[in-house]
Parts: structure tokens; C-alpha cells; sequence
């Protein structure tokens, strides 16, 4: 079911999610437009991940409605969903990358099973991807043998192999070092402007939102609790967006 | 989880049946938190053979269902059938040995020394060389493939892989169950002419006996009722090796813990019914194929 009459690529309408007695989002709405990056933030455990892997059809929303690219997905068959799946690249928080698969073969993962690129033809793209995110030497390397933020941009590769419409970013400075994280928000944010993606980033790092959101959400007890530019979360009076934004180095 | 939910209705039953005595009418404490850790058991057994058949539903699905992975195939009947090879022969020579030093002495003391290679040749065929291929491979197979599986769906590598919009049910489950499946009556050979060899060979320490009289003799009481379906059945052992070992590892969770426990579960439960399926496969086989 297809409702593109707007410019939206992403859309939550009173998304909920539990697991037992715990609500993780209650009543959730979010609009993400064509190209827009939204960064999501919000303190460990208050849904951002749980959101992004309803948004991918990875957990099932108990209620509301999710839609991308103006088709609805909660309700979508799992042919369906796949094909949907397949315009939308997802970037780990621990980049995920298969062990048992070298890097190249990580990379080619998506484009053996989805196109039909010979072998040469889908080397050379794995190369080309490879090279984008500075690790083409690292091609016949194991996961088990790069750093974490290798692990990351490799992870990002893979997440673009198949020229995703709409990229999904959760925690991609997590765990990293400021220089090496400042790297990989370099990198998305040459992406998004290279390629017009539209994205979310679920993140709790300020620089990462600094660097490559144009919109910031704030999640808090299951609901988007602000929405705007980084200077509405700075001059808001809410008590627990002033506390983020001042725990997290931040000033008014 | 269920620890806490049972001790707090044990509790609960504890307060009831302390009123009970009072009034007369209630069960003694005892009894009923017996009664409702029993029902607890057995609903957490029926739940979990439930989503059991639910995965086989959906790995049988997946199989048989294009594209095919026949690459991840080949890869997984390397890892779980060329590789066990060694453990399987070993396993195999074994029991060919302890079969021979065991009825050697017994069969001399009634008379029936030539019946010695029937014994050990029909013995391991029918029943030993299957079921000790059966054990070995839900040890090793069962283990690993449990920690694996494991392992990827607490770091988000089956996530991963569903989110590529690829089925995890048929990249990982399917390609292992079918090599399982493949690769259980080819060890199952190699375990018989292992444990055949080793039995003559200790025999043959013994009374020396040329190897091509020692399997005349012993084949000479066999027949297709004995080898064939002896050896397929553990086409049976390998799918459920395989189905256990993948559906315990995909449902880990809990971190590192989780996965050592979905390894030591996969092993446990999948030796458990290799062991149960063999008694209803014996007696299928002993109906539909009498010697």
C-alpha cells in the first residue's frame, strides 16, 4: 500500500513497543523528509535502537504505523518487507560484520544475493566501496582482526552496497576514539551530501550530532519529548533536555 | 526470569496453603508448590517444543525455497563433515576394539568363536556405528554450531543478516540442517569400516584371520535390512543435530553467558533426542525391514 502524496521517507505515527511490563516507546511520531538526517538522542535504554529496528522490520511495533518511502511496513509480508529492506542500508552499533566472511566477502554479502553483478563486476564495486571508507587494503582481512573503527566503516560500506535510498545509523561513534569518531562523521556526512540519503542516527554523542544532523529528536520515556535544530535543544526549558545537553559538554 | 516468576508464585502458593491449614480446606504448602513447579515445567517444555516445530516449519520452508545457498552448503559439509572425520574414526576404531576384547572371551566360552565377525561386523553396522557417529557429531557439530549461532545473534549478525532483506532461516539454518543431514551416514561408513578394521585387527592379535575371510564371515549373516537402513537413519540423527543446534543458538540471549549456554544446550538436548529417535527408528526398522 503506497501513499506517496508527501515528501516524507520515513514516517512513525503513534509507534509503541514492549517487552513484558516495559515500555520502550509509547505513542512514538517522527517525520523524517527526502535527504534530511535526523539524529535521535536519549539516554542508553530509552528505545533508540528498539525504534530504529522497528523502522527496519526487525521487531514488530505492538501499535501504530511506520512508514518508508510512503509504504507501510508494520503489516507488510515478509517478501514485502524485503524488498523494502533492500532500500535501506543499517550500520550496527558493533558494525555486525559476518566473522565467519573477510571484508571484501562482508562487502559483496548484499551484492551476491541481491543483483546480478558478475564476479569482476561485483570485485570491483566491493573495491570501489571499500575504497570510499579508506579501507581498501583491508579487503582480505577478518573481522576479528580490525579495530573498532575499521569494524565501523566497513560496516558502512556494506550498508551502502546496494545505494540505499534511506540509511539507518545506530551509535556509529560508539565506543570510538574523538579522532576516529570524528573520522566516520566525516564520512556520513560526505555520504549524505554525495548521495541526498535520507538518515537517521541514533546517538548520544553531541559531536556526532553537530557534525551531521539537521534535525535532532530527543527521546525520553518512550516519546520524542523535542524535536528541532540544536539550538532549540539548547534554549529549551525542558529539565531533562537542559540536563543532556549540559552533561554532555555542552553550553547554553 | 523464570527462577524469580517461580519462587514468587511459590511464595504465594506458601501464604495460601498456611491460611488452608487454618481453615481445613487448603493443600498442604509442599504439594502445591510441587504441583506448580511441575505445571510450570511442563508448559515451558510444551512452549518450547511449539517454537521448536514452528523453526523446523520455517527452516523445511527456507530449504526448499529458491535461491539456493549452495555455497554456504559446501562450506558448512566441509566444517562439519570433513572435519569430524578424524574424531568419527577414532570414535569408530574404538568401539571395534572394545567389541572385540569384550566378546571374544564370551563367545569362547559357548562354543560360538566363528560367530565372533558376524558379532562384531552386524553389531556395529546395526547399531554402535551409527550411534556413536550420532554422539560424536552432536558434540562437536551440536556445540559448535549452537556457540556460533550463538554468538552471531548476540553481536547482531543474524539481525544483520535479516535487515540485507536475506533469510537468516535459510543463509544459516537451512545450509547447516541439510549438511548435518549429508554428512551423517557418510561418517557413519567411515565409523563402520573403522570399528570393522579395528576389530579384526584386535581379533587378529589374537588368532590370525586374514581382513577379506574376517568380512566374509561377517557379511555373510548380513543383508540389505541390516546395512541400508541402519545407515540412513541417521539422516534422522543429522536433522535433528542440525535443527537443535541452530535453533538453540538462534534464540541465545543474555550476552557471552547466553551463548555457552545455547553450546551447552544445543549438545544436551540434541544427544538426548538422537538417543530417543534411535529407539523409535530401531523399532520402525526391526517392522518395515525384518531380517
Amino acid at each position: 500500500m503506497k501513499h506517496n502524496d508527501n515528501n516524507s521517507a520515513i514516517r512513525l505515527r503513534r509507534v509503541s513497543k514492549s517487552f513484558g511490563e516495559q515500555v520502550v516507546l509509547n505513542g512514538v511520531d517522527l517525520e523524517v523528509t527526502r535527504g534530511e538526517t535526523v539524529t535521535v538522542l536519549g539516554r542508553s535504554g530509552t528505545g533508540k535502537s528498539v525504534m530504529l529496528k522497528l523502522i527496519i522490520g526487525l521487531k514488530r511495533a505492538d501499535a501504530g504505523h511506520i512508514e518508508l518511502n510512503g509504504e507501510e511496513i508494520t503489516s507488510m509480508p515478509l517478501e514485502e518487507l524485503n524488498r523494502v529492506r533492500k532500500t535501506v542500508g543499517f550500520l550496527f552499533q558493533g558494525a555486525a560484520l559476518y566473522d565467519s566472511l573477510n571484508i571484501e566477502e562482508n562487502v559483496a554479502f548484499p551484492l551476491r544475493r541481491h543483483t546480478t553483478l558478475n564476479d569482476r563486476e561485483r570485485r570491483e564495486r566491493v573495491r570501489e566501496l571499500l575504497a570510499r571508507v579508506g579501507m581498501e587494503r583491508e579487503g582480505a582481512k577478518m573481522p576479528a582482526e580490525l579495530s573498532g573503527g575499521m569494524k565501523k566503516r566497513v560496516g558502512l560500506a556494506r550498508a551502502l552496497a546496494l545505494d540505499p535510498e534511506i540509511m539507518l545509523l545506530d551509535e556509529p561513534t560508539a565506543g570510538l576514539d574523538p579522532i576516529t569518531a570524528s573520522e566516520i562523521n566525516e564520512l556520513i556526512r560526505e555520504m549524505q551530501q554525495e548521495r541526498k540519503i535520507t538518515s537517521i542516527v541514533v546517538t548520544h554523542d553531541m559531536r556526532s550530532v553537530k557534525s551531521v544532523a539537521d534535525r535532532v529528536a530527543m527521546l525520553n520515556d518512550g516519546n520524542i519529548v523535542i524535536e528541532g535544530s540544536i539550538d532549540d535543544l539548547k534554549k529549551s526549558n525542558d529539565e531533562f533536555v537542559s540536563r543532556f545537553i549540559e552533561e554532555s559538554g555542552e553550553v547554553h | 526470569m523464570k527462577m524469580k516468576l517461580w519462587s514468587q508464585n511459590g511464595g504465594d502458593a506458601g501464604a495460601i496453603s498456611v491460611a488452608g491449614r487454618a481453615t481445613g480446606w487448603q493443600k498442604p504448602a509442599a504439594t502445591e508448590r510441587k504441583r506448580e513447579s511441575t505445571g510450570a515445567l511442563l508448559i515451558g517444555v510444551m512452549q518450547w517444543l511449539g517454537e521448536l516445530a514452528e523453526f523446523c516449519g520455517r527452516v523445511v520452508k527456507a530449504a526448499v525455497t529458491r535461491p539456493f545457498e549452495f555455497k554456504e552448503l559446501v562450506r558448512q559439509m566441509d566444517e562439519i563433515g570433513a572435519k569430524s572425520l578424524p574424531l568419527v574414526a577414532l570414535a569408530g576404531a574404538a568401539i571395534g576394539v572394545v567389541l572385540s576384547l569384550h566378546t571374544r572371551d564370551s563367545l569362547i566360552r559357548f562354543g560360538a568363536r566363528s560367530m565372533l565377525p558376524a558379532l562384531i561386523v552386524l553389531s556395529i553396522v546395526k547399531e554402535s556405528g551409527p550411534i556413536i557417529t550420532a554422539l560424536v557429531v552432536s558434540g562437536r557439530v551440536g556445540a559448535g554450531i549452537g556457540a556460533e549461532l550463538g554468538s552471531m545473534k548476540v553481536t547482531e549478525q543474524i539481525d544483520a543478516i535479516e535487515a540485507s532483506a536475506v533469510n537468516p532461516y535459510k543463509f544459516l539454518a537451512a545450509t547447516r540442517v541439510a549438511a548435518c543431514m549429508f554428512m551423517l551416514p557418510l561418517l557413519t561408513i567411515v565409523a563402520d569400516f573403522c570399528g570393522i578394521v579395528a576389530g579384526w585387527l584386535t581379533n587378529a592379535m589374537a588368532e590370525p584371520m586374514p581382513f577379506k575371510l574376517f568380512l566374509n564371515y561377517g557379511l555373510a549373516q548380513a543383508d540389505f535390512a541390516d546395512l541400508l537402513p541402519a545407515t540412513f537413519k541417521t539422516v534422522v540423527f543429522g536433522f535433528i543435530i542440525g535443527v537443535i543446534g541452530c535453533f538453540q543458538g538462534m534464540r541465545a540471549t543474555g550476552g557471552t553467558e547466553g551463548v555457552g549456554r545455547a553450546s551447552k544446550s544445543a549438545v544436551m538436548l540434541a544427544s538426548l533426542f538422537v538417543i530417543l529417535a534411535d529407539v523409535v527408528l530401531v523399532r520402525l526398522i526391526i517392522t518395515f525391514f525384518p531380517s
